[in-house]
């Protein structure tokens, strides 16, 4: 998959902010979008949350959960070792069960990308496709505390080894502080500093990091701002900060894409990362996106799980509904 | 596939175990009614439930001589703490049973499982928990110190929440001290039936709470029965105004919570997304089968078109069908009756030229059914914004200031509930201020508690049920002689057309005080 042009993304900020994205400019614009009522919120979340998917609704969301992982490895330990590993469960998750499919992209940090590319060989490719992309964080992941020239050295390395998607972080010190021109020229040179030689561009996902923006105005605030600047994908969390994905917060982003749509006629992503676990929650989210913004938002260049944990458990279930009974955790591998 | 329609989840039916016929639940036991017996069908699938007995006059004679021996013998004579024991009680038989009440409602009501499940019966233990604790701590309730029960209360409630208006009705009455005659309505006896059973299983003193099955005049004979004190009623205005006529000029002491017709107010400044789940769940919230519904949308005319183009799409994916179905959002209509109100004002609303729209679903073949309808471009002097239609139907009308809208929510013989969205704190207490309603929900809709009264002004009736003030309608202060008690007064026994009525002796509160903090 590809991010979006930079010009067009440009002009369109522009169009619709009717200025300069200068902090004053952003400030009038973000503050003049309708709050959210915190409440109101997550009575919606719990509400869509006890939707009942049982049987064939079941099957198929299992099956589409897989297709829409991101499988992440983010650890300082990180070895290409372990990367060969994700890669090889990310290409062929259940082993047992040549039906399954396979997951949308691996996420590593931006020196294990050669290795990720290396290991998936001709699977490597748009998950579309039904072929596997290599996600990388980058920008100082996870705190975004540097300076912006490395943050974009640190892109342009990651996608010149091949990566086809960039996770980066917002400078949420500068969003909290009130300024968002600072926040929005980053995000868009990050943008300029996804594209490739040969003018095609790696797609960009913002990280808002929700768990330290605390209030749900911010996170609506920072969804705007993210897509204004030419985010591809709106993305909660790191996964290093407590909360990290929640339903309301990812129900909220999905409004602000729904509503970006309707405005611009652009279809933005939204990634939910960190903390969902089982299955059943992961379907939570599907019932929420098929709900807020339609069906078509679930596939693989509109929705992903950021996720390692929850493959398993999504495998599990799929046995179980395969067999009629649960097998148990030496049933699946560790990747 | 498409995702979106969702495999078939029904909640299963086996839980249930219900009888074929039922009688009436009079002296702690089931008896035959002597009247003609009916039945009770589901509103979804119009199928047969079951037969259910028919209370005449001489049934409710038994019932109310039945409440009136186990108030003078027993429960008059039983501490608070003791009573407040038999209500946690009940509470948590409710609790145990709550799966069972749910199905029950969902296929007796129309109302999808789950609202039956995680609003109705939720609120009903809680409901019981809460005045379970007040049993003991009568003496703040407001009334002074001592305060006693009022005798034997007949309550009537309405079809549209079962089992949570018996709930609010028996409650208060238990915690107080009262024995009751409830009369269940006559389309949604089910769950007041089961609840016999679990009183029975609570072991609760027989005659204490007495449930009679029938219609109108059934309700009738029990409100105008000479040997009742207190009489509770949750339904429609017209016959709430036929009650208060009957039960004029008598000792009886009247709560009326009757209709509505509630303005929901939107700010050009509102949470908009949570402003629209607000406005759907209060009018679409139990088929718009809600007294408190918010009926009437009153928005800021600056955002009308983008709420109302927000609503239509969030209209859309509302799921219609099988009530026990866990993933239906909207029931069946409970009766052919209400069906054919909603339907005459419905194109009463097209005929006065407002423009109505409705949810594009498939409507089942059998059963009671009505699509989600929004009717724009309607006038403040149109029927379907002043009466109450009691059914999935939003009339939205829009002003320019605050003081318009307060005025334009104010214009209506009801006064029930309103709701307010703005992000401005200070205008939700300015305008709160100044609604007569007798409920205000801020940014939010159709919530309830059992420590928040709940009552209307106007037309919508008189008397507050829940919270402290819900005790008010079945207390009444002490009344102290000089030797410090409170003086019984004997009355004679009413005439008992059975013949076959136990002797007892009955008594009554001597004249009470001027009334206090019980109703406004």
């Amino acid at each position: 998959m590809s991010g979006t042009s930079l010009v067009t993304a440009r002009e369109r900020a522009l169009a619709v902010l009717g200025g300069e994205p200068d902090d004053a400019t952003l400030r009038r614009y973000l503050h003049g979008i309708a709050g959210v009522d915190a409440v109101g919120l997550e009575q919606r979340a719990a509400g869509l949350g006890t939707r009942s998917i049982k049987t064939s609704s079941k099957k198929w969301a299992l099956d589409r959960i897989i297709s829409l992982v991101d499988l992440t490895t983010l650890e300082g330990a990180d070895t290409p070792g372990k990367v060969r590993s994700l890669v090889a469960k990310a290409m062929n998750p259940d082993p047992a069960d040549a039906t399954t499919p396979r997951v949308a992209a691996v996420c590593v940090y931006g020196d294990m990308v050669p290795y990720a590319v290396d290991a998936l060989g001709s699977v490597h490719g748009d998950p579309d496709d039904g072929l596997i992309s290599v996600a990388a964080v980058a920008t100082a992941f996870p705190s975004g505390r540097s300076s912006l020239e490395i943050k974009l050295a640190d892109t342009a390395e990651a996608v010149a080894n091949g990566a086809d998607e960039i996770d980066m972080v917002i400078d949420r010190g500068a969003f909290l502080a009130g300024r968002y021109g600072l926040v929005f020229d980053q995000i868009a040179a990050v943008k300029e500093a996804c594209r490739r030689p040969d003018g095609t561009s790696a797609s960009l996902k913002v990280i808002l990091e929700t768990g330290e923006l605390v209030t749900y105005d911010n996170v609506r605030r920072a969804s705007w701002l993210s897509i204004l600047a030419g985010g591809d994908f709106i993305k909660t969390s790191t996964g290093k900060v407590q909360p990290a994905a929640t339903l309301p917060v990812t129900l909220l982003m999905l409004e602000v894409v729904r509503d970006w749509h309707l405005m611009t006629g652009q279809r933005i992503g939204v990634k939910p990362a960190g903390g969902i676990r089982a299955s059943k929650d992961a379907i939570k989210y599907l019932v929420t996106v098929a709900e807020t913004v339609g069906e078509e938002w679930l596939q693989p260049h509109l929705f992903r799980f950021g996720a390692s944990s929850l493959l398993n458990d999504v495998l599990l279930q799929r046995q179980k509904m395969a067999t009629g009974h649960y097998s148990g955790a030496d049933y699946v591998t560790i990747d | 596939m498409s995702f979106l329609e969702y495999a078939p989840a029904p909640e299963s039916r086996a839980i249930l175990s219900l009888r074929d016929e039922y009688g009436l639940f009079i002296d702690g036991e089931f008896v035959d009614g002597r009247g003609t017996p009916f039945q009770s069908v589901s509103p979804a699938s119009e199928e047969r439930i079951a037969t259910i007995a028919n209370a005449n006059a001489a049934d409710v004679d038994d019932a109310v001589a039945a409440a009136r021996r186990a108030h003078d013998r027993v429960w008059s004579r039983m501490t608070g703490r003791d009573r407040g024991k038999y209500l946690f009680r009940i509470a948590r038989l409710v609790q145990e049973r709550a799966r069972e009440l749910a199905v029950a409602e969902s296929l007796d009501n129309g109302k999808p499982i789950k609202e039956s499940r995680d609003v109705d019966v939720p609120l009903v233990a809680a409901w019981f928990f809460y005045y379970a604790g007040w049993a003991d701590k009568l003496d703040y309730a407001g009334l002074g110190a001592n305060p006693k029960a009022l005798g034997v209360a007949a309550q009537v409630i309405p079809w549209n929440f079962p089992l949570l208006m018996l709930a609010w009705k028996i409650a208060p009455a238990l915690a107080a001290g009262n024995t009751v005659v409830l009369k269940p309505a006559e389309t949604t006896p089910l769950t007041a039936l089961i609840f016999a059973e679990i009183v029975q299983q609570a072991d609760l003193p027989p005659g204490v709470v007495n449930i009679i099955t029938g219609a109108g005049d059934t309700g009738a004979a029990l409100v105008g029965h000479d040997g009742v004190d207190k009489v509770a009623f949750t339904g429609s205005t017209a016959v709430g105004r036929a009650i208060a006529k009957q039960v004029a000029g008598t000792h009886k002491k009247v709560t009326l919570e009757l209709g509505g017709k509630a303005a929901n107010i939107v700010f050009d400044d509102a949470p908009i997304d949570q402003a629209i789940e607000g406005i759907v769940n209060g009018i679409f919230f139990n088929q718009g089968h809600v007294c408190c519904a918010g009926s009437r949308l009153l928005v800021q005319e600056s955002i009308h078109d983008e709420v109302v183009e927000r609503l239509k799409q969030r209209l859309s994916t509302l799921r219609l069908g099988d009530p026990l179905d866990k993933n239906t959002d909207i029931g069946a209509i409970n009766s052919r009756e209400q069906l054919e109100r909603i339907r005459e004002l419905s194109d009463a609303g097209v005929a006065e030229g407002a423009e109505r729209w409705s949810a594009p679903c498939e409507i089942p073949e059998n059963g009671f059914w009505y699509a989600p309808t929004i009717f724009t471009n309607v006038q403040t002097s149109n029927r379907i914004a002043r009466e109450e239609i009691f059914g999935p139907v939003l009339s939205v009308l829009t002003f320019r200031t605050p003081q318009e809208a307060i005025a334009k929510a104010n214009n209506t013989p009801y006064g029930l509930s309103a709701g307010i969205w703005t992000d401005k704190g200070s205008r939700i207490l300015a305008v709160a201020d100044q609604l007569r309603a007798g409920v205000v929900w801020a940014n939010t809709f159709n919530r309830f508690d059992p420590s928040s009264p709940f009552g209307g002004y106007k037309e919508s009736g008189y008397g507050r049920e829940g919270g402290r003030h819900g005790l008010g309608a079945y207390l009444s202060p002490a009344s102290v002689t000089s030797s410090g008690r409170t003086a019984p007064r004997a009355v004679e026994a009413s005439s008992a057309a059975s013949g076959d009525e136990k002797p007892s002796k009955r008594t009554r509160r001597p004249a009470r005080p001027a009334k206090k903090g019980a109703a406004k």
